[in-house]
């Protein structure tokens, strides 16, 4: 297991929005296969870890390397690394004006250059796979929101990602539709994607995730398997998280 | 006040005059509008640029715009450009394309501005350019939320043509006037063009708003 690839590390990242450090000195490393659930209290910096792994928010100090090359946000083409990290929202920003489909084929099509026949097929196969194939042709204005969010999974999958990243994709759901993103994240992990997720779902982590770090106050406090972090937290503050949210 | 019947009678006979007026009024509008939509968008892309030279340049060219009156540009452009050996069409429909931009600016960069920024976002996750993001996800959003001031513009646009006339463009109010003076009877002739205008608000009207349903089947 410790041969597998790195297809994320970072090392002594550091994140400040002016004055506000959101970010203090973090380590990860995340191997091919792996997923790993990014537990933490509301503004611990979870979604600006996320964030900064695909570069939409630039780090002021630090390593990111990714698929073991260092990418250096000045001189490296970060459209490129983006190709390679696929990202689901919170709110899952599909593209309202395009139809589900057509969400699906925009990126393969515009930045690959893919043909639109070709496109489309492996775009329906994408939403068969998420269970919507028969709406291919419908507005996203016209799906429930865990539908939407299976779309905007299908739509991060087109463009082919090494690694998939997650911002508390069930946060914004009803609960009755949770479930049905939870599975299809599940299978995604069955596949072997290597996968970050941001989320409160303890039932998730616990059932997919081979690692569980705890961020508090802009930093990794504790890293375990799920079975031991959940059940013996060594740190003091993740006991007290752990014990607030059960 | 003229009796109905003599306003229909004129309005009847006087109809081959006004329809040609009619017609460079609509071209007017037409070609101005069209370069103030390119303008327009030129600017509010600067204004959300993000780059302060580039801020002030739109800034001080909304501010001209609107700190000026629209006759003072017409005339402006009118002496500027003769100069050129640009016609009185051109100077015209280049004066009110100079003039419409600035509001469709103000127009594109409100509506800009209110797509959510999670749309930019979503675009770059995927490996799109800001430029590709832009063009493709979020300007197609603005236009249509831009529509119904747009089409409010194009009102305005169209009503301010009227002041072509005062470089000798022969458009409708020009023949109103024209033809009132040369028949004593200016009541008449204003009351014509004044239907004329209202004809022409009332399908420009129509048009933004099959635009609007055309461009709402996402809703
Ligand atoms: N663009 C920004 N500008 C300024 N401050 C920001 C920005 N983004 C995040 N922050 C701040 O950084 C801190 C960490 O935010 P972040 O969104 O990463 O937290 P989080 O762990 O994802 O929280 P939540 O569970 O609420 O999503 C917060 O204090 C937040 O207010
Ligand atoms: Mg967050």
């Amino acid at each position: 297991m410790s041969d597998k690839r790195e297809m994320i590390k970072i090392e002594k990242l550091n994140k400040k929005f002016g004055d506000l450090h959101v970010l203090k000195d973090v380590d990860m490393v995340v191997k091919e296969n792996d997923v790993v659930v990014l537990i933490g209290a509301s503004g611990s910096g979870k979604s600006t870890l996320l964030r900064c792994l695909n570069f939409l928010e630039i780090k002021n100090d630090g390593k990111i390397i990714i698929e073991e090359k260092e990418i250096n946000p000045k001189s490296d083409n970060l459209n490129k690394v983006r190709e390679r990290v696929g990202m689901v929202f919170q709110h899952f920003n599909l593209f309202p004006h395009k139809t589900v489909l057509e969400n699906v084929i925009e990126a393969p099509t515009m930045v690959k250059g893919m043909n639109k026949a070709k496109a489309i097929q492996e775009g329906k196969e994408l939403l068969d796979k998420v269970g919507l194939a028969d709406k291919a042709n419908v507005y996203p204005s016209k799906l429930s929101g865990g539908q939407k969010q299976r779309v905007a999974i299908a739509r991060a999958l087109a463009m082919k990602p090494d690694i998939m990243l997650f911002d508390e994709p069930t946060s914004a759901l009803d609960p009755e539709l949770v479930g049905e993103v939870l599975s299809t994240m599940k299978q995604l992990a069955k596949e072997g994607m290597t996968m970050v997720v941001v989320t409160h779902e303890m039932g998730f982590a616990k059932e997919v995730a081979d690692w569980v770090f705890y961020m508090h106050d802009g930093r990794i406090v504790e890293v375990g398997h799920p079975q031991d972090l959940f059940n013996n937290p060594k740190e003091k503050r993740t006991q007290d998280f752990l014990s607030s949210i059960l | 006040m003229p009796s109905f019947s003599h306003f229909f009678q004129t309005f009847i006979e006087s109809y081959p005059v006004f329809f040609k007026g009619m017609l460079l009024t609509l071209q007017v509008t037409a070609v101005s509008i069209l370069i103030a939509i390119f303008i327009g968008l030129f600017f509010a892309l600067l204004k959300i640029s993000k780059v302060k030279v580039l801020e002030v340049i739109a800034n001080f060219y909304i501010y001209i715009v609107r700190g000026t009156p629209l006759i003072v540009q017409i005339f402006i452009f009118y002496f500027g450009l003769s100069e050129m050996n640009i016609s009185g069409f051109w100077s015209a429909t280049l004066a009110l394309a100079f003039h419409n931009g600035a509001y469709i600016a103000e127009i594109f960069r409100g509506t800009i501005q209110s797509i959510d920024k999670g749309q930019m976002e979503a675009g770059r996750s995927l490996g799109m350019t800001t430029a590709l993001t832009m063009r493709r996800i979020i300007l197609p959003q603005a236009f249509r939320r831009a529509l119904p001031p747009l089409g409010n513009q194009f009102i305005i646009g169209l009503k301010d043509s009227s002041l072509a006339a005062f470089i000798g463009m022969y458009e409708l109010f020009n023949v109103a006037t024209t033809a009132g003076s040369n028949n004593f009877d200016s009541m008449t002739y204003l009351l014509i063009v004044a239907v004329y205008y209202l004809i022409l608000v009332f399908l420009l009207t129509a048009v933004v708003s099959v635009m609007e349903n055309k461009l709402s089947a996402s809703d």
